[in-house]
């Protein structure tokens, strides 16, 4: 194979000293039962004030990785190998203590679910109140004032009033508002966000999507977003991240993943969303359901369910193709010559 | 296999069938549900959401009729009036041919057998206890069939829906994936035999790809058992591929209604067109900058007067504010009737925008 394969893709980024930078990450939950490998290897860069969007399905691991980053998984049950800098913190050896003061100031998470993360006894204000209160030392009334900002900030209507609310007493997108404003209370430099559109109608989740780029661009953020709405990436993301059973499988350029795929997940994923298909034909749905993550196949993991994998596909895990672009595709099928990466099924067919 | 797809009006004879072909499978007419808000020392009723308001549609035999709108628009309420989970206030219910309910009509019993149910959430609306066989077993056990006859039906369902029954009869729900589980769900609704299907966000808690799968399940044993199907959801994509005609809901009421590809092409109610500009492209370069639908919906505990979409629709006149506009004849049967409760669609409607005279009725 002729491809230009690099394992770090640092090389392929132009900018030197990336903000965030995950080299080699492996998360495993040990019980008495079985070993769930939940991340297996995954490398990336991302510049300060950059998006970057994981997509995968539900088990790909994308969250266990956001987790990782905060350090929220339960300490005797989680083996973390690899790398985490976050600037110049490295999230694996600071201590506990420290930890607890990054959280929130430094890297700072938005959750899939408004209601479980908002605290049903406390009101809007007091926990937006506390955050800051915990991490800059304000007084209660200058605390109050900044949460009041806040809200402002991400665009709640008549937040006086919405300060002294319960979250009971919020529609879901003004809860994830609030969920939002809390996040940012400390300004964080690096934003994660574990699918904050998901529980959202349509309509309230362009809201959602456009106040948080806006922000984002404003506060010069750097920001992770999970989701697996690939038209929600395209509205938010610089770069995008495939992810399926615990690894990248397809990485780069929004526009590059998004409209021109070229791992076999990637491609199906796309094909199997219904968007005005002709409804006289069944949609190409992936036949089989993803690997069981406490005995995962050796060689690639999406060759059982691939129409393209061949003998080569069940034996080694594909090494990762990028191309000048920093548009990488772990496939065999896949080559990037000189030009832009390419899928070629006919590749490493044996002869 | 494109010709003998889907054809609403002209499905195949079914022995099952009362009212004839062109009766249609179920007609609502003027369904309403308002929920009593209480409070006080006597707990008296001070004020009412007004959850479903004057609601009527009908759905033809072997059509999909998919219902969209924002969270809390009534679309849930409206499927459990129609399953009788809950009660209604007003409304009748005509279920080919005949009135459900009432001293000659349907009895609540074989609506039931008729009418089925999927829900979204996978799991929690199977028993936990429950091998997922005997789940499947539960409904025609109930209505009457011997444990050995329920058995060999369930077994024969769970083919159906794509799951083998020597390797998931014996297993339980915690032991299926989300995919699996909804598998489960429809076999279950499936097992009384029933003739219209309601699919409440059937698949919106799927990863994609299981989506995928799904929809194409429901669309083969709609062939299959001669099914009809009302398919409620918020994920409007989808709706338009499974729909053959859309009704689009706001605040209790319904506001517009045709069939799926006028609805996505051609809007008329600027509701409708708000929503359809909330889908979100693939392109990265094509990015909204600006939210189509600012805001909640309002209460409804207190709708707005007129029509119900004034407070937050571009083209707002004083006619809006003061003149609730009319659907028109919904119950009229007709295949490719496009109607919408705007006052811009209706002629001398004294709204600026409206057609000068009465060229299309």
């Amino acid at each position: 194979m002729n491809a230009m394969t690099s394992p770090d893709l640092s090389q392929a980024t132009p900018h030197p000293a990336p903000f965030l930078r995950v080299e080699d990450l492996r998360v495993k939950f040990v019980s008495r039962d079985a070993t769930v490998r939940a991340v297996n290897g995954i490398s990336f860069n991302l510049e300060r004030g950059k998006v970057l969007c994981v997509i995968g399905e539900s088990g790909s691991g994308k969250s266990v990785m956001m987790r990782s980053l905060l350090r929220l998984h339960p300490k005797k049950r989680t083996v973390i190998e690899g790398t985490m800098m976050v600037g110049e913190h490295d999230i694996g050896a600071v201590s506990d203590r420290a930890m607890t003061q990054l959280r929130g100031s430094l890297i700072s998470m938005v959750f899939q679910e408004p209601m479980t993360a908002l605290d049903p006894l406390y009101t809007v204000g007091d926990q937006i109140a506390e955050t800051v209160r915990r991490h800059e030392g304000l007084s209660k009334e200058a605390a109050w004032a900044r949460a009041l900002e806040l809200l402002e900030l991400v665009r709640v209507p008549s937040p006086e009033r919405r300060l002294k609310a319960y979250p009971h007493e919020l529609s879901g997108g003004l809860r994830q508002r609030a969920v939002i404003a809390m996040a940012l209370s400390c300004r964080p430099s690096l934003l994660l966000a574990d699918e904050p559109t998901t529980a959202l109608d349509a309509s309230v989740q362009i809201q959602i999507l456009v106040l948080l780029r806006k922000i984002q661009q404003e506060m010069g953020m750097s920001m992770i977003f999970v989701t697996h709405d690939l038209g929600v990436a395209a509205q938010i993301a610089d770069q995008v991240a495939v992810m399926y059973a615990g690894r990248i499988i397809e990485y780069g350029n929004a526009r590059d993943v998004l409209l021109n795929p070229q791992h076999p997940y990637t491609k199906a994923m796309l094909a199997a969303t219904a968007k005005d298909q002709d409804r006289n034909l069944p949609l190409e749905a992936i036949a089989g359901n993803p690997p069981d993550l406490r005995a995962l196949p050796d060689g690639c993991s999406f060759a059982p369910r691939c129409k393209y994998a061949g003998p080569d596909c069940i034996v080694t895990m594909p090494p990762p193709v990028t191309d000048i672009r920093g548009h990488m595709a772990r496939c065999f099928k896949v080559e990037a010559a000189d030009g832009p990466l390419a899928f070629d099924e006919r590749v490493a067919e044996p002869a | 296999m494109t010709d003998h797809m889907m054809t609403p009006r002209t499905a195949p004879v079914d022995p099952r069938d009362r009212g004839g072909p062109a009766q249609p499978m179920l007609i609502v007419d003027g369904m309403k549900k308002y929920f009593p808000i209480r409070a006080g020392v006597f707990n008296r009723k001070v004020a009412e959401v007004k959850a479903v308001d004057d609601v009527s549609f009908y759905v033809v035999k072997g059509e999909t009729l998919g219902i969209v709108g924002e969270s809390g628009c009534g679309k849930s309420t409206l499927a459990r009036l129609l399953m009788h989970l809950i009660e209604k206030d007003a409304g009748e219910l005509i279920l080919d041919g005949d009135l459900v309910g009432g001293s000659t009509g349907v009895l609540l019993d074989g609506l039931r057998r008729a009418l089925q149910m999927v829900f979204q959430d996978s799991s929690s609306s199977l028993n936990p206890r429950l091998p997922i066989e005997q789940s499947v077993a539960y409904g025609p056990k109930v209505q009457g069939a011997s444990g050995k006859s329920a058995k060999a039906q369930a077994r024969s369902l769970m083919e159906k829906v794509g799951l083998n029954p020597n390797l998931f009869g014996q297993r339980y729900p915690h032991e299926l994936s989300g995919g699996q589980k909804q598998r489960v769900n429809i076999a279950r609704a499936l097992a009384l035999a029933p003739r219209l299907l309601i699919l409440d966000e059937a698949v919106s808690a799927l990863d994609k790809s299981v989506e995928a799968q799904v929809l194409n399940l429901l669309g083969d044993i709609k062939k299959q058992l001669n099914l009809t199907y009302i398919f409620i959801s918020h994920d409007l994509h989808v709706v338009r591929y499974i729909s053959d005609r859309v009704m689009v809901m706001y605040l209790g009421q319904l506001v517009e209604i045709g069939p799926a590809d006028q609805i996505y092409e051609a809007p008329k109610h600027p509701y409708t067109q708000a929503l359809l500009a909330c889908r979100l492209s693939m392109d990265p370069e094509a990015r909204v900058d600006a939210a189509p639908l600012a805001g909640d919906p309002p209460s409804p505990v207190s709708p707005p007067s007129g029509c119900r979409f004034h407070t937050r629709c571009a083209f707002v006149e004083d006619v809006c504010k003061a003149k609730t506009p009319k659907l028109g004849d919904v119950l009229k049967l007709s295949a490719d009737k496009h109607l919408a409760a705007c006052h811009m669609v209706h002629p001398d409607s004294g709204h600026s925008r409206a057609p000068a005279h009465a060229t299309a009725a």
